[in-house]
């Protein structure tokens, strides 16, 4: 089945750029399978859209929607999508590396795997878990502050479509042409022109930078959100903490971000007019790439986790029915690992040879983090002491990270000590590492995410019983799948092997891929709890504030007016909510009218022709992007003549919402 | 330049800007906002004044900035900019004073010198390239081009911000909507003053020296 892979021909014609038709790969069998299932699908889809007559409302209510909470959702659900993409490349890469030992090649040629790797990379963090905690802190974090909506809903709208177009652009890579086969951060001078001659590091190269464009949108916006539309009375330290460590998150996105996009535009150039940033020859250096894209990398990780200990804050401080123990200690703790997260990148290529000196401060840095982070283990921990520990699902799985992730941040500061990285440097331990601190910190935060603020979203909760079997599934899938990792880690297999001589190894390989198979039983319970809650909504129906929460969220109706609050609330200090309760509060029954912005299509429109920019930049379509560009600027320009972007919502109306909501 | 902005930006409020989820007892976000957005564009230029700084000596036996760099012509590049920045500070001068037509007037002089300088940058990247020191001959001039186009294409895009908020202003008048914007983009001029001060300081003066 392995073949010898053949590029096709290098053509380039004025109509079609470089785009032959030996570029779509109709005898690759798996495929042709995956689009026909995608073609299908799709067609259902439209089916339904078109039978219950849902176009209208799907542009009007959700696609040009500005409402935090709707983007919010859709973002979840753009993560969702692409998480089964990403876990579909898991499930590839385990099957090929449990048959490809001994001599057998297994199914997938060097040239798929190689881009299997790649995209499960790139998929997984860009447009899985951004997405997820992107997500997570537009829904709940205006919420939390009293706020109406973000600083900025418009650009809201436009961050997320920007990142729908990156995320369509890479699966557009699997049907026409081909995905880069050059790791998640494509080193040159491998990903240079002279070493990756297709399209595949194009398509990398394009779709970030347009999901790159709608991050630090966003970051800007949710930052400014947070210094500019608090409630009244609310002080920095009157936040939540999940609201604290959103700001510190989009504090990083803001810092972090644009250094991405400039190595991405530098390496870009060197593959599109022959500039000499990261080339062998003319003055390049290579390593000018791997430490900026590590400037970018490494608060990347901490953009990630940080938002999660906010949720996990929250979940542990609600289920033991206690403040948050410390909470100054967290908020300091979480300001000194974004500082900290800016210092340490160097850790990520100790091999390269920059000197003892060097890399021993890079080393003590490193281990410098995990006193912070140990500061909110313990914080964590003091909350449940003595509190009435209520072990629902979300509280499944903070515990779960506890333990997990724990043991992730322990092998981390291994790692840290430049000795060892030495022997451990590119192989599977930093692989289990790393999915060990991503999966039990991310996946399980967002899953723990999910479960708790549900309610507020949809005002039903989810099933107990299948959201349990998918933490234990996933838990326990987690460490068959990785632990075996560690061990052939420290036996010395490198990572991104297609197929491997030793047949000792194949056994840890086969524990690995069965683990893999556990957490596909907790991703389908996942999915089958959310479509089983969903019919039947009307027995899991909760009221406003199910968990008998602490923070402003929780006063909204479930789910929420377009409002969210029918008054200001007016705020005296933390945990806001849970004094209002001790106070016997309810909402007046004046209402006046709300002052709300419109929605608009022009975030779609021009994330579309980004899109289109995108796919004729890769393709070498000159003419295709140069119109698209200058739709995408037309649009823009557009938009800025149109003055009239706001609206008032009538008094009736919020009465007749809030009845409503006192009736659910 | 920049301090002009402040007190004034400080007054804007209400709805009528870009920003319109405000309570009318919030002031309005976008000045906050738009110089979160510049702090994250000037990172982007550290990025491209840092490689500048690393591979700006790999001149792979080609030309040296003592072969290519001009100062004179430099001198009145850079000149034509923080006039610029002086006839935009003007320009918010007659605006405040409810002058419509100075502040239009002003503005086109703003634009004019600013297109002299993309003017005078073209010239010089088609010279460069005709003499064979284009971005594809070394990571020196590889460097040179991207930190002075990347800074050259904010100076673009500058222009045709101007353009069309000089026609809005002349079509809605110097409202609180208008005066948000003008103020904005006045925080985006004298920015790009501030990194072409950096870019003629690092770029040019220093390597002449």
């Amino acid at each position: 089945m392995a073949t010898e892979h053949v590029q096709p021909a290098e053509v380039w014609t004025p109509i079609f750029g470089r785009l032959t038709l030996d570029w779509i790969p109709y005898h690759e069998p798996i495929l042709v399978g995956t689009f026909g299932a995608i073609v299908l699908g799709g067609l259902i889809l439209l089916a339904i859209l078109t039978k219950y007559r849902l176009w209208v409302p799907l542009w009007k209510d959700w696609i040009t929607t500005i409402d935090h909470k709707k983007i919010g959702i859709m973002y979840m659900i753009l993560g969702f999508i692409m998480f089964i993409r990403g876990f579909a490349d898991a499930l590839m890469m385990r099957a090929q590396q449990a048959m490809a030992a001994g001599g057998a090649e297994g199914y997938l040629p060097p040239h798929h795997f190689d881009q299997v790797f790649t995209a499960h990379g790139v998929i997984m963090i860009f447009f899985v878990a951004m997405a997820f905690v992107t997500g997570i802190m537009n829904y709940v974090m205006p919420a939390q502050i009293g706020a109406r909506d973000v600083a900025f809903p418009f650009l809201n709208n436009f961050s997320f479509w920007m990142t729908v177009a990156g995320a369509l652009l890479v699966n557009i890579s699997l049907f026409v042409g081909e995905f880069a086969r050059v790791g998640w951060l494509a080193f040159p001078p491998l990903s240079g022109s002279d070493f990756s001659t297709g399209p595949g590091v194009d398509y990398y190269l394009w779709s970030l930078q347009i999901a790159g464009v709608g991050t630090t949108l966003s970051g800007i916006n949710l930052v400014a959100t947070i210094f500019k539309m608090r409630a009244p009375g609310m002080k920095l330290f009157d936040m939540p903490v999940f609201t604290w460590t959103t700001l510190c998150t989009n504090v990083l996105i803001v810092a972090a971000f644009p250094v991405l996009t400039a190595t991405l535009a530098l390496l870009t150039l060197d593959r599109y007019l022959g500039t000499h940033f990261f080339t062998n020859d003319m003055g390049g250096n290579a390593m000018m790439y791997v430490n900026l894209i590590w400037i970018w990398g490494h608060p990347e990780v901490y953009i990630l986790i940080i938002p999660i200990f906010g949720v996990f804050s929250e979940i542990v401080s609600t289920f033991s029915g206690k403040p948050l123990f410390g909470y100054k200690t967290m908020v300091w703790a979480t300001a000194c690992i974004m500082v900290l997260s800016f210092v340490v990148w160097l850790h990520h290529f100790f091999t390269m040879g920059s000197g003892a000196n060097v890399n021993t401060f890079f080393g003590i840095t490193t281990m410098i983090i995990a006193v912070p982070t140990g500061v909110k283990i313990f914080n964590w921990l003091f909350t449940m002491y003595k509190g009435r520990v209520r072990f629902e699902v979300p509280m499944l799985w903070t515990v779960g990270f506890l333990v997990t992730f724990t043991i992730g941040g322990m092998t981390g500061v291994l790692l840290a000590v430049p000795p060892v990285d030495f022997q451990l440097h590119n192989t599977l331990f930093l692989v289990a590492h790393f999915h060990n601190v991503i999966i039990g910190g991310v996946v399980f935060g967002v899953m723990a995410a999910v479960t708790f603020w549900w309610p507020k979203a949809f005002g039903f909760k989810l099933d107990d019983r299948w959201g349990k079997r998918s933490f234990w599934f996933w838990c326990i899938g987690f460490y068959f799948a990785f632990m075996p990792l560690y061990a052939l880690g420290l036996m010395g297999v490198t990572r991104r092997m297609n197929a491997y001589m030793d047949s000792a190894w194949q056994i840890y390989f086969i524990v690995a891929a069965f683990g893999a198979g556990l957490i596909a039983l907790g991703i389908a319970s996942t999915f089958i709890g959310f479509f089983v809650s969903i019919k039947n909504r009307k027995a899991l129906a909760c009221g406003p504030d199910p968990w008998n929460g602490r923070t402003l969220e929780w006063a909204m109706q479930s789910p929420p007016a377009p409002y969210n609050f029918p008054q200001e609330v007016h705020v005296r200090g933390r945990d806001e909510w849970w004094r209002m309760k001790q106070e016997g509060f309810q909402w007046s029954e004046i209402y006046e009218p709300i002052h709300m912005p419109k929605n608009t299509a022009t975030g779609v429109l021009i994330a579309a022709f980004a899109l289109v920019l995108g796919f004729a930049m890769v393709w070498y379509i000159w003419w295709l992007a140069i119109v698209s560009f200058l739709a995408c600027l037309a649009i823009g320009i557009a938009h800025t003549f149109n003055y009239n972007r706001d609206y008032w919502i009538p008094e009736s109306d919020v009465a007749k919402h809030e009845q409503k909501g006192a009736l659910a | 330049m920049t301090m002009l902005d402040t007190p004034l930006t400080g007054r804007i409020e209400g709805p009528a800007g870009p920003a319109h989820s405000a309570d009318h007892a919030h002031a309005s976000p976008t000045p906050i906002g738009f110089w979160i957005y510049l702090m994250s564009d000037c990172i982007i230029f550290g990025c491209l004044f840092a490689t500048y700084a690393v591979l700006g000596y790999g001149y792979a036996g080609g030309p040296a900035p003592h072969d290519l760099f001009e100062p004179g012509f430099v001198a009145w590049e850079t000149a034509l900019l923080l006039f610029s920045s002086i006839t935009f500070g003007i320009a918010m001068l007659r605006a405040e004073a409810h002058d419509l037509k100075g502040t239009t007037l002003w503005l086109i002089v703003t634009g004019l010198l600013g297109l002299g300088f993309i003017a005078m940058e073209i010239y010089e990247f088609n010279h460069l390239i005709h003499i064979g020191a284009g971005p594809d001959r070394s990571a020196f001039l590889s460097s040179f081009f991207v930190l002075v186009g990347t800074h050259g294409l904010h100076v673009t895009g500058g222009l045709i911000w101007l353009v069309t908020l000089t026609i809005q202003l002349n079509w809605k008048g110097l409202t609180s909507a208008n005066m948000q914007r003008l103020s904005t983009l006045s925080m985006f001029w004298h920015f790009l003053d501030l990194v072409w001060i950096g870019v003629f300081s690092f770029v040019y003066l220093v390597r002449l020296v």
